[in-house]
């Protein structure tokens, strides 16, 4: 039994208003360390939702959030981003590579951030990075001149800069061809099986799903039994 | 905290490189109201304080006049200072008017330090030459006392202030006055005055100080001759003080008259009227260099909002890695505080560039003093204050959308881009 890094308890997220929306009702779920794991489901059932309360991008209206054990409820917005920028690397549908900034730049941007590393250091970790997912060549140039491919490898490099525990994707192959797509996905195999790394991957591909270690099936913003099988 | 800070300054760069000709004419308004600040703060300044260098220079630092400030009670008001008192048919007292023991006075005055005392007698007259009357303020004076208190010998243009007192009845006219007339030095001249008395005069110098009120008003005679001609022997009715330091003016003028009772005006007060206008001046021109920087701020915020606009992405992204709020603000503000620091920095040099085009042009004027062009005072002041208000216009201008930006939730830029 390996240690868990990221896990929820009944977490509920509603959406105010006149008509109140209920995106997530209720998720009882739980990431070790080295965990690789798909999160699919119908669009609109809320697994996105669901990830951006993984990723403390938003907080859940009941329920908890706990980060290696700690509970992140009540947590500063100022907190709850200094946890983001040290233990969760995001990788999106689409890139949002910085376009003023090389893509070496673009690597180096969560670690001059996060103040740690001395300017030489990052970068040598961000050329390591980009040459560990084979964009050596490309580190000098802008994201506008690579191709989709290789803009969302760049985007995993940066998710990766700051050496997280977890690595969360939303639909990261959803703009790819099956080619690219493939590629995303041996990067994101090798990181959970190499480096260790908890990764979580939303996506409506069954085949891809199907390459990761377990998948969480979410309809209507409730795991579904099958789903809760695989566990 | 050093990388941190670089990075806010490559991207809000970063995002102004990119919005180079919006970003240029936030400069170039910005540029415009520091740079109009200067030359316009550096003119008037200019203008004021060579008014009242001239002031300074040129008429008494205090004057001590015959009159007093309120008029004194009348005993019925001394003997029952509660009750309501009517007193009809008051009518003036036809005494001799002029300052009491002048003579005491202007000794005690000249024994204090830093402070020189003359007497002067004050009356009107009318100098006729040929078939030209004009009406002058005829100021007696005793030339050894009043060089030491005005500069009227150094503003002589024609003749000298000894021949004052080896003349007989010798008079040195204001240049405007002197123009009126067609009179030169050494003509002869008719000198009537409301007592009756009809003397005659000859030019013995003509003086012009710059100061258009004496220079076309004012004329100098003996004091003996004016106490004669205004048939008022021994009287003094102004006593002209000249300080060490022309800034104490006010404050001796008011010791002197809480002392004396003597209504004493120092120089401030004696030109309030055009002090005054200086201070309208001021606010007119306030008005005209804040609005321009309103405007500058209004292309800041304009600038700044559409990169905000176009960086929301890149904003989500940002805080998804970790951005707190406060780093996207501070992104923005130091947007706005780079186009007024590089606004600033230009329109120090516009500033410099409009003074030295005023300093070369060349014209003649008579308003309050004569004037051949523009008097420019500029000091390192007003290129601070002007520099200082373009960089809180910028910054102000930057904070609003710099908030906004900072509110955004990543969540819903992601939400809507994927």
């Amino acid at each position: 039994m390996s240690k868990i890094i990221l896990e929820t308890r009944s977490v509920r997220r509603v959406l105010p208003g006149t008509v109140e929306v209920t995106l997530i009702d209720g998720i009882d779920a739980s990431f070790a360390v080295g965990d690789f794991v798909a999160v699919t489901g119908p669009s609109g059932s809320g697994k996105s939702s669901y990830l951006y309360l993984l990723g403390l991008l938003d907080q859940p209206t009941e329920g908890e959030v706990l980060l290696a054990g700690r509970p992140t409820s009540g947590l500063s917005s100022s907190e709850l981003a200094s946890l983001r920028l040290a233990s969760l690397g995001f990788v999106f549908q689409f890139h949002f590579l910085l376009p003023e900034f090389t893509v070496l730049e673009n690597v180096m941007i969560p670690m001059r951030r996060r103040e740690v590393l001395t300017e030489d250091a990052l970068k040598a970790r961000a050329a390591v990075l980009l040459g560990e997912l084979g964009l050596s060549e490309a580190s000098k140039k802008y994201p506008d001149q690579l191709s989709g491919g290789q803009r969302q490898r760049v985007a995993i490099a940066r998710a990766l800069a700051n050496d997280p525990d977890v690595v969360l994707a939303d639909e990261p192959t959803g703009n790819l061809d099956s080619k690219n797509a493939e590629v995303v996905f041996d990067i994101f195999t090798r990181l959970a099986r190499e480096k260790g790394k908890t990764v979580i991957v939303v996506t409506h591909d069954p085949a891809l799903a199907a390459r990761t270690d377990r998948v969480l099936r979410i309809v209507d913003g409730r795991l579904t039994p099958l789903a809760a099988r695989q566990c | 905290m050093i990388g941190r800070l670089s990075l806010v300054v490559d991207i809000a760069t970063a995002h102004l490189m990119r919005r180079r000709r919006q970003t240029a004419v936030s400069i170039l308004g910005v540029s415009l109201g520091v740079g109009f600040f200067i030359g316009m703060s550096a003119l008037m300044q200019g203008f004021q304080t060579f008014f009242v260098a001239k002031i300074i220079d040129v008429a008494p630092h205090v004057t001590i006049k015959d009159e007093y400030r309120q008029a004194r009670l009348q005993p019925g008001a001394v003997a029952y200072p509660t009750g309501a008192i009517q007193v009809n048919g008051v009518k003036p007292v036809d005494e001799l008017r002029g300052i009491r023991g002048a003579k005491s006075m202007i000794a005690a005055l000249n024994n204090l330090d830093g402070i020189e005392a003359a007497p002067t007698l004050r009356g009107q007259v009318i100098l006729r030459y040929g078939t030209k009357d004009v009406s002058a303020s005829a100021v007696g004076i005793e030339p050894m006392r009043e060089r030491r208190v005005t500069n009227l010998e150094a503003d002589l243009i024609a003749g000298k202030l000894d021949d004052l007192v080896s003349t007989a009845n010798g008079v040195i006219l204001g240049h405007g006055i002197a123009e009126k007339l067609g009179a030169k030095l050494g003509d002869g001249l008719i000198a009537l005055s409301p007592a009756g008395t009809i003397l005659r005069v000859k030019v013995v110098g003509i003086f012009r100080t710059g100061i258009v009120s004496l220079d076309n008003f004012e004329c100098y005679l003996l004091l003996k001759r004016v106490q004669a001609m205004l048939g008022r022997p021994n009287v003094i009715n102004q006593v002209r003080l000249r300080l060490d330091d022309a800034t104490r003016a006010a404050d001796v003028a008011s010791t002197i008259e809480s002392r004396y009772g003597y209504r004493s005006e120092g120089w401030e007060e004696l030109n309030r009227n055009v002090l005054g206008v200086f201070i309208i001046q001021h606010g007119i021109m306030y008005a005209t260099i804040g609005a321009i920087l309103i405007v500058a701020a209004f292309g800041i915020f304009n600038v700044i909002s559409t990169v905000i606009h176009e960086k929301t992405r890149d904003i989500a992204i940002l805080r998804a890695i970790g951005f707190e709020e406060g780093d996207i603000r501070s992104v923005f503000l130091l947007e706005g505080g780079i186009v007024g620091l590089i606004g600033s920095v230009i329109g120090w040099g516009l500033g410099w560039a409009i003074c030295r085009g005023l300093a070369s042009v060349r014209f003649e004027v008579e308003s309050f003093v004569r004037l051949q062009g523009f008097v420019l005072h500029e000091t390192p002041w007003q290129y601070a204050v002007a520099g200082a208000l373009a960089l809180v216009a910028a910054t102000f201008a930057a904070y609003l959308p710099a908030r906004r930006a900072a509110a955004l939730r990543p969540v819903d830029i992601v939400r809507g881009a994927a």
